[in-house]
């Protein structure tokens, strides 16, 4: 189990300077949907976007995290 | 050392234009994201080929790593990962997916 701040501030940390928004959907603190907003997705596929905030939580997501809703967008 | 379950993968991902690594099966899917990424192919008149991870455990074992992406569903188009769930419902939107697929 994670909260959505330990998940937002896991991704913050590891991309400054983005927007992130997370929340729990089912309430049960593994399932997450979250919206990624940087500009370091510029110029990247929605693929290599994903796979960026799949890497931040690579460790979460083989023990405490069961599912990810992602979204990203690159600012502007 | 050849990996028979990499083999396997290869084989499978090139045998259809379109196929989905998913949670059980186009009549019963198990899983809400695999459900509604079949759901999508369905709705756009695309045949797909979907492979079950639940009854193809060195599969979902092995994938993830050799695809470098972490979750099911994952969906492959001409041999090539084109992501999971919520990547081809927003391309869905965008009209790319349909470009991808008409190329």
């Amino acid at each position: 189990m994670m909260t959505p701040v330990e998940v937002e501030q896991l991704i913050r940390t590891a991309m400054p300077g983005s927007q992130v928004e997370v929340s729990d959907s089912r309430g049960t603190g593994d399932h997450f949907e979250i919206l990624v907003v940087s500009k370091d997705f510029a110029g990247k596929t929605l693929l290599e976007q994903h796979r960026m905030v799949f890497a931040v939580l690579e460790k979460e997501m083989d023990d405490r995290i069961h599912a990810v809703q992602l979204k990203t967008r690159v600012p502007g | 050392m050849p990996n028979p379950t990499i083999d396997r993968i290869e084989k499978e991902i090139k045998s259809h234009k379109v196929v989905l690594f998913v949670k059980g099966t186009p009549q019963a899917p198990m899983c809400g994201f695999s459900a509604a990424t079949m759901e999508l192919f369905k709705e756009l008149g695309i045949a797909f080929h979907s492979v079950d991870i639940l009854t193809n455990s060195d599969i979902r074992a092995t994938l993830p790593e050799y695809s470098h992406w972490p979750t099911f569903p994952q969906i492959f188009i001409d041999g090539k990962l084109v992501g999971g769930c919520d990547i081809v419902h927003e391309m869905r939107d965008s009209g790319e997916l349909q470009k991808l697929l008409n190329g």
